[in-house]
């Protein structure tokens, strides 16, 4: 019983398996709009007005094509983006346009409609995209999804300028200025220094706080620190090789920085980290703007001792772990002439640039030209707080579980091997041999086609 | 009726009206809805999901049962198995306890005053799980938990409610029983209602004393109540989703995971539905067989009354 090539589906298994119950689809019924309708789930922001300029950019776009648009903003919070579109792809019904963040173009390749042409056009308009975005989104040499106008991010380090000079001896700001950097300078931020300012600032009771737990965030940091010490889960190759001496040293250095950590990071979920910033216990997090926007609204005291920067380098490297976010078009959409459009319309730089003010600097665009914009200088208190959110030095950007295949990145980003391999070490006690041999199995599980 | 009946007789509108005037028929026409229902919403989902199992991940291939020999082969489903036995027997056993001693207390009031207490008991029941359990999320809140806040008051050390294995299976199992306990209590009510009140004045003339009357007539009684709130509860309980969900998400380390959660990791989140669904349905026939048992044993302790 195989169907080679093509995914059963529920429709299938119906028409297979139930007579007389074949399902009739509606007709598609053109409205007076000469282009007809299109529907659309997008991301719902979390950065307070963004959906709204989002909302005006896409009605004045349908307006002006003779588009009828039809806007949901679907949150992620409880993974409700990623559970519509698992319902969208098995019913082969839902909306035109959807946001597909992460890992869920590779998650819903098989539903995507390849758009290599529309990323030649965005690439032929507005230059190269990010390396990542590749790796995200290009399949076997297909597209199947466009860079979104809004939402990608990166997990910079947020730290509280006054506590790392009172405690640590340390200036971030004379490291990581807002304009010219030092390269000698920065290359005095390793993870063995951050270790030692992570130990006296805890001693001063503003520990590092970050979690180890199964929210995204966690995957982020862990693999930035993974990467930077070399270790690899799966090699690009699909491999596994999470069985060596970068692995064990990875595991020591976090067994040691843990130390230097509320216990609570166990149970933390994605907000707890900005909760524990804007608290004022906290010293650094990892993370996007969100913790300094808020505490910019409800501790402003907090807000103007907060500067973003680069992650520390470690023997492989330095590496910024991205949340690269796409749009596609499912392959069952009603009106993909007016979706190609729009996919290529809204990579515009005068809407992505609308949408990076929207977002208060929040958002990185994966269109490298597009990274010159001044929102990020403009950001205040402190003056430059956001210059460094970007990537302004060395830093390599990647996705927490880069560099496997990334239908096997997937599931080590979404099962959280990461962070239960670190924990299993640093807060079960166990030896780094049964740990690596437990992910080693977990790992190989994710080999099954 | 007899002119209708021979002015029709022999057409085909006649034989129409004869059969739906059938009572077998009108029966048959009544039980149409409730049979779209179970075939729609019962039916189909179980047997799709079933052959979903016997997909490859790809969603291309039957493989038979190859993805429940998988899951034997991996430690942490057998650790999500032994999570999920723990929870439900450790839950519907303070369920039916508190349950059956809160049944009790109530009964013993006055019942013009009973209306109240039942009233309050049924709270946790009546709010929707996954908004109680984000409240009690702010009790346990990693970092600034609201219990922990009272502790210290007293210069008790804080306890990592969500971030240690023990303290974590103890939440969620806590909040399992809290919430599901006043299904066993208005169950157990009504079942002690049901008991003749000669039974306890005969027991009370031949001098049985309290522990006595509980022990020989009032659980005698409620035998069969009991068997189907247990089994009924621990059906529920193998198959909760929103506590661990919103509580924990499955962590620390997925030592809080249950099927139910550990399925939609594997098949929503992951985007493996062919394992998610063998997970979900790894506990199918365990309680199949535990269903046909218990359900067994109650047909016949009615038939023998």
């Amino acid at each position: 019983m195989t169907a080679s090539g093509s995914r059963m589906s529920r429709r299938r298994f119906l028409g297979g398996t139930v007579a007389g119950a074949a399902a009739v689809a509606a007709p598609y019924v053109k409205t007076s709009h000469s282009a007809g309708r299109l529907s659309v789930g997008l991301w719902d922001h979390w950065v307070p007005g963004a959906n709204e300029a989002m909302e005006k950019i896409c009605l004045d776009w349908g307006a002006a094509n003779n588009v009828e648009i039809t806007l949901d903003f679907i949150t992620s919070i409880g993974n409700k983006l990623l559970l519509t579109a698992q319902a969208e792809s098995r019913a082969e019904t839902g909306h035109d346009v959807y946001s597909v963040p992460l890992w869920m173009p590779s998650i819903f390749r098989d539903s995507l409609e390849p758009v290599d042409d529309l990323v030649a056009e965005i690439v032929s308009r507005h230059g190269p995209l990010v390396g990542v975005a590749d790796y995200m989104a290009k399949f076997d040499g297909s597209w199947r999804a466009v860079p979104a106008p809004t939402g990608s991010l990166t997990l910079a380090m947020v730290s509280r300028l006054d506590f790392y000079r009172e405690h640590a001896g340390i200036d971030l700001q004379t490291i990581f200025p807002a304009g010219e950097r030092d390269p000698a300078l920065v290359a005095t931020w390793t993870y063995d220094r951050f270790l030692d300012a992570a130990g006296k600032l805890h001693g001063a009771g503003f520990s590092f706080g970050a979690p180890i737990a199964p929210g995204a965030d966690s995957q982020g940091w862990l693999g930035q620190v993974f990467n930077a010490f070399g270790a690899v889960l799966v090699d690009a190759g699909g491999e596994i090789a999470v069985d060596s001496d970068e692995t064990r040293a990875v595991l020591d250095y976090l067994a040691r920085l843990t130390g230097f950590m509320p216990e609570a990071i166990y149970a933390w979920d994605d907000a707890s980290n900005n909760r524990w910033l804007i608290s004022g216990q906290g010293s650094t997090i990892i993370n996007p703007p969100s913790a300094w926007a808020v505490a910019r609204r409800d501790a402003p005291e907090v807000a103007a001792q907060v500067w973003h920067h680069d992650v520390p380098k470690g023997p492989a490297g330095r590496f910024r772990t991205s949340v690269p976010f796409f749009w596609g078009m499912w392959k069952f959409g009603q009106n993909k002439g007016a979706a190609r459009a729009l996919l290529v319309d809204l990579n515009e730089r005068a809407v992505v640039e609308t949408m990076l003010r929207a977002s208060q600097g929040f958002d990185v665009p994966l269109t490298v030209s597009f990274r010159d914009s001044d929102v990020w200088e403009t950001a205040t208190p402190p003056a430059g707080v956001l210059h460094n959110y970007p990537v302004r030095g060395d830093e390599q950007v990647i996705v927490a579980g880069y560099p496997a295949p990334p239908a096997i990145a997937s599931q080590i980003f979404t099962q959280a091997i990461m962070a239960d391999l670190v924990a299993r070490v640093t807060a079960d006690g166990e030896a780094f041999d049964d740990a690596i041999g437990w992910a080693g199995d977990e790992l190989a599980g994710f080999m099954r086609g | 009726m007899v002119a209708i009946t021979a002015t029709d007789a022999g057409t085909g509108g006649g034989s129409l009206r004869r059969l739906l005037r059938r009572r077998s028929t009108i029966a048959v026409l009544m039980c149409v809805p409730l049979l779209a229902v179970v075939l729609g919403l019962v039916a189909y989902p179980a047997v799709y999901s079933l052959f979903l199992s016997m997909l490859n991940k790809a969603e291309t291939k039957f493989v038979g049962l190859d993805n429940f020999l998988f899951l034997f082969k991996r430690e942490t489903f057998w650790m999500v198995v032994r999570q999920s036995i723990l929870f439900a027997l450790v839950a519907v056993l303070f369920k039916a306890l508190i349950g059956f001693i809160a049944a009790h207390t109530i009964n013993t009031i006055p019942a013009k005053g009973q209306r109240k207490w039942r009233g309050m008991m049924m709270v946790p029941w009546v709010i929707p799980a996954a908004l109680s359990t984000l409240g009690w999320w702010w009790l346990f809140e990693p970092t600034y938990s609201a219990i922990n806040w009272l502790l210290a008051e007293f210069a008790i050390p804080a306890v990592p409610w969500l971030s240690q294995t023990f303290w974590a299976r103890f939440s969620v199992i806590v909040v399992n029983v809290w919430f599901g306990a006043p299904f066993f209590l208005i169950m157990y009510l009504a079942a002690l209602k049901s008991i003749p009140e000669e039974l306890y004045e005969a027991a009370a003339i031949d001098g049985a004393n309290a522990w006595q009357r509980l022990v020989f007539v009032t659980l005698p009684m409620m035998r069969n109540i009991i068997a189907i709130t247990v089994l009924f509860s621990i059906i529920v309980t193998f198959a909760n989703f929103d506590i661990v969900r919103v509580l924990t998400q499955g962590g620390p380390r997925n030592s809080t995971h249950l099927f139910a959660t550990y399925a939609f990791r594997l098949g929503i989140e992951s985007g493996d539905i062919p394992l998610g669904a063998a997970v979900s349905l790894f506990m199918f026939p365990v309680l199949a067989v535990l269903a046909f048992v218990i359900l067994r044993n109650v047909r016949r302790r009615i038939q023998a009354i």
